[in-house]
């Protein structure tokens, strides 16, 4: 078993490099065939030729595609990402301002989302039929048929602008800008560990908002599929054993039941968690919140490719980490993966 | 045990307990908040930025020689100089720099930093360099051309005889800014003349100085305690806010200052609510559409004066841009020198299908349009599309990303497009050159002006164009503009449809934003809040 263990991690180390030379591949070419031209974006419409040419050159976009990968590739191995056009600033420098502040909004709201939308999800399973089920099975709907942008700027109208019940859009309220020190890049982690609890206090009002929005989102999708593999299980005849051997609904549910749909809900809690990861654009843009979505965004439309690129090696390493995750979670939640 | 109901009444009263609206929901009294796009800022240097909201900046931060003032944008002021002289050909120009001036370091501004400075802007030769080495200065020459003759004196040698007032509009150009070459030099990596640096910091002597920017997010400007006039907000903080609803609840709820980006709608909310006011700025930015004259039905000059008559232009300003832009229809904007404002073109269908007859073309024809999907393009392209209908031409609509339709001009590979177009600096020629001139019509022509992208070359108009910047006379070269306007309307490629005009909507005890026709010309300093 031990030597089992070995096999599928060593497995993992070497299909991690080559998922990832695969995904930037694809990410160059798709970079190189976009009708958009890279030196406008460092240089702008109105350079004249000699310029252009000038940049063209270092950039070595004179140099055969081929070429151009490779040198990225060493110069990545070499830990160097290049310089966002965008940003004026080292790409991996970028990443550690903006991947942060995706994985705390990420991380909040799943945490949200899983919190409600699993105990949701058993609710309407186990009330399969009745009002309570209707109810929870028409909320998930809004929240995976209503356009995100849509969630997020009623959202700012009901409880930043009519209620104030909290701040506005932004990481943090400008008077209390560049008190932290980032150290994680986590508001709300260095406000904490720093001892600034009026800035923490703030962060967490600014954060708020925008993690239920996308915890509204990761929940309709948790709990919708949360009671279609509860009711797979409740209709087992395992199930109707146990009911019939006089043991108590919650036993039946919560131990019984809701232990075999452990494995495929991680999958999809992962999945979820993952898919904030990548940065969720729209609601980054509604509620300003500087983060990787954002950044991937406007780098593309702009041609700013090693930002790109950047960037999708590390959503690409997120994908694969979430998946190594899973695989060890399932050993400790169903034993016949062990 | 903790009973469901009370459980469910404590969470109600969360948030009454540990109130999540921060307490400081009013911008903090010395600090001016703007909301605004803040995306296409690439760099702080003043050599190199080329950006809107990176030449908005870098003008608050650093000063040149010479300056115009909003009021009166076609009169050249002293900045940093005190008083200049041009030679009797036109080529040297001789600056005297103003004494006592500081930097915001402390160190004095002298005429060997002004010599560093524009020595730096042509060597660099980034974006905005061409404003400059168009007058025959590069990083070869520099060296002879711009010269510090002693401390407060500057003299500048200029290739050719030109207009003397077009060169000092372009050293009024950001790529004009004087900085402190003694700070920029300690932060030189190798001979990057403290580029890598410059970007992300400031050595201007300006009302303010750059005490951060995070790109897509905020850019922070402080006081600069050495600025001889008054600055009226210690700290001037931009939020980066994308989304124009946003913008709006952000003011509406105090949390800043003043809104940059809303657009019709949300101006129209604000209209009848006192606590809001609204600055009108009329802008150098103009919307265009253009016909490639590769393409052999819109190389008929029947065929592009009737696609002129054929776009309703006061219908599409009052139904879709009433309060960001006004009917224009020259290539130069309003407020340059000669700028004029015929409107020789309305919608008239019966015209342009005459025209197109004439043409041979009674049945109309089919043709693309490019445009950037974003409002109020979109709109616009719609608009005329429904027009162009009514004379007979089938227009389709091809929406793209605004770099990706820039590429394509540039490829002169659109039949049609529509884009908008703002000058380089606050001289007629920049316009001019763009719209009119074309010297060279081959690939791989080094001027792709405008005209170029839609392979129009009319030798005796480039001739013109080459003696107007040359006039010394100002009113005779005003003269030489109206008469290149209106025989481009007449004849080109071109329809100008509209000039922008910048909204800025603030709380009513705001005053003193100037916002300028160009980018940098927009002013933070009298900006003041009660």
């Amino acid at each position: 078993m031990h030597r089992a263990r070995l096999a599928s991690f060593g497995g993992w180390l070497v299909t991690l490099p080559l998922t990832l030379l695969g995904l930037l591949l694809v990410t160059f070419l798709i970079g190189r065939v976009m009708p958009i031209d890279p030196v406008i974006a460092i240089v702008g419409d109105r350079a004249p030729a000699d310029v252009y040419e000038r940049v063209r050159l270092e950039l070595g976009l004179d140099r055969p595609l081929y070429e151009q990968f490779f040198r990225y590739c060493a110069a990545i191995l070499s830990g160097n990402f290049g310089r966002s056009v965008m940003t004026s600033r080292p790409v991996l420098e970028d990443i550690t301002r903006f991947f942060p502040a995706t994985l705390e909004l990420a991380t909040i709201a799943t945490i949200l989302g899983v919190a409600a939308g699993v105990p949701t999800g058993v609710l309407a399973a186990v009330r399969q039929g009745s009002k309570i089920d209707q109810v929870i099975r028409f909320l998930t709907l809004i929240g995976h048929s209503v356009p995100i942008f849509v969630l997020g700027l009623v959202g700012l109208l009901v409880f930043y602008a009519k209620l104030q019940l909290v701040p506005g859009p932004g990481r943090i309220n400008v008077a209390f800008d560049d008190i932290v020190t980032p150290v994680t890049g986590m508001l709300l982690l260095d406000a904490a560990f720093q001892g600034e609890w009026e800035v923490f206090r703030d962060a967490v009002g600014h954060i708020l908002l925008p993690a239920c929005v996308l915890a509204y989102f990761s929940l309709a999708y948790i709990a919708r599929m949360t009671r279609a593999f509860m009711l797979e299980q409740l209709r087992q005849e395992y199930i109707t054993t146990a009911r019939v051997k006089g043991m108590s609904e919650m036993r039946v549910v919560w131990r019984h039941a809701f232990g075999n749909i452990a494995v495929p809900l991680v999958t999809v809690i992962a999945l979820s968690y993952a898919g904030l990861l990548e940065g969720a654009v729209l609601t980054e843009t509604i509620f300003s919140w500087p983060g990787l979505g954002q950044y991937l965004t406007v780098s593309l439309l702009n041609a700013d490719m090693n930002a790109v690129l950047g960037a999708t090696l590390v959503v690409g390493t997120v994908y694969l980490s979430l998946n190594l995750a899973c695989d060890l979670i399932y050993r400790l939640v169903d034993p016949r993966t062990r | 045990m903790i009973r469901r109901r009370t459980f469910a009444s404590s969470l109600l009263a969360a948030p009454a307990i540990w109130p999540l609206r921060d307490a400081l929901a009013q911008t903090p009294r010395d600090t001016l908040v703007m909301a605004a796009q803040l995306d296409d800022i690439i760099s702080l240097d003043p050599h190199e930025s080329f950006e809107f909201k990176g030449n908005e900046t870098t003008t608050n931060i650093y000063e040149k020689l010479l300056t115009t003032h909003n009021t009166a944008p076609d009169k050249i002021v002293g900045e940093l100089a005190e008083s200049w002289e041009v030679s009797a050909d036109s080529l040297t120009h001789t600056f005297r720099l103003k004494a006592g001036r500081k930097f915001a370091s402390g160190n004095p501004i002298t005429a060997q930093d002004a010599e560093y400075s524009l020595r730096r802007a042509v060597t660099l030769n980034k974006t905005p360099a061409f404003i400059l080495t168009q007058f025959g200065l590069n990083g070869q020459n520099a060296a002879q051309m711009i010269r510090a003759t002693d401390e407060r004196t500057l003299v500048i040698t200029i290739g050719e005889p030109i207009s003397p007032s077009f060169f000092h509009y372009c050293l009024s150009a950001n790529v004009g800014a004087i900085v402190d070459s003694k700070v920029v030099e300690a932060n030189k990596q190798g001979d990057d003349w403290g580029n890598g640096w410059l970007k992300t910091h400031s050595a201007g002597s300006g009302p303010y100085t750059l005490r951060a920017w995070r790109a897509s997010e905020t850019v922070t400007l402080e006081a600069n305690p050495n600025y001889p006039g008054q600055v009226r907000s210690r700290r001037v903080v931009t939020r980066h806010v994308a989304e124009p609803a946003s913008q709006l609840l952000l003011l509406q709820r105090g949390d800043v200052d003043i809104a940059r980006n809303l657009g019709p709608d949300q101006l129209k909310s604000l209209a009848s609510d006192s606590t809001y006011k609204v600055q009108r700025s009329r802008k150098a930015a103009v919307i265009y559409m253009c016909m490639n004259q590769r393409h052999p039905e819109l190389a008929k000059p029947q065929v592009r004066e009737a696609l002129k008559f054929a776009i309703d232009y006061d219908a599409i300003q009052r139904n879709i841009v009433s309060t960001t832009y006004d009917v224009h229809q020259a290539f130069l904007p309003l407020g340059f020198l000669g700028a004029v404002d015929d409107k020789p073109f309305r919608f008239d269908p019966a015209r342009a299908k005459a025209l197109l007859a004439e043409a041979g073309l009674p049945n109309g024809f089919s043709v693309t349009l490019d445009y950037s999907h974003i409002q109020p393009w979109s709109d616009i392209a719609q608009a005329i599309q429904a027009t162009f209908a009514q004379v007979g031409v089938k227009l389709t609509l091809q929406p793209g990303e605004q770099r990706q339709v820039i590429t394509r001009m540039r490829a002169r590979q659109h039949e049609m497009l529509m884009l908008y177009w703002s000058p380089d600096y606050m001289d007629p020629h920049s316009n001019t050159e763009a719209f009119v001139s074309n010297p060279d019509n081959s690939d791989n022509a080094r001027a792709k002006t405008l005209a170029w992208r839609n392979s129009w070359s009319v030798p005796e108009l480039n001739a013109k164009v080459a003696a107007a910047v040359r006039e010394r006379d100002a009113e005779k070269r005003a003269e030489m503009y109206i008469e290149l306007q209106r025989e481009h309307q007449r004849t080109s490629p071109f329809m100008i449809l509209l000039q922008a005009i910048e909204v800025a909507a603030m709380r009513a005890g705001v005053s003193g934003l100037d916002i300028g026709p160009i980018n940098d010309r927009i002013y933070y300093r009298e900006t003041t809040k009660t």
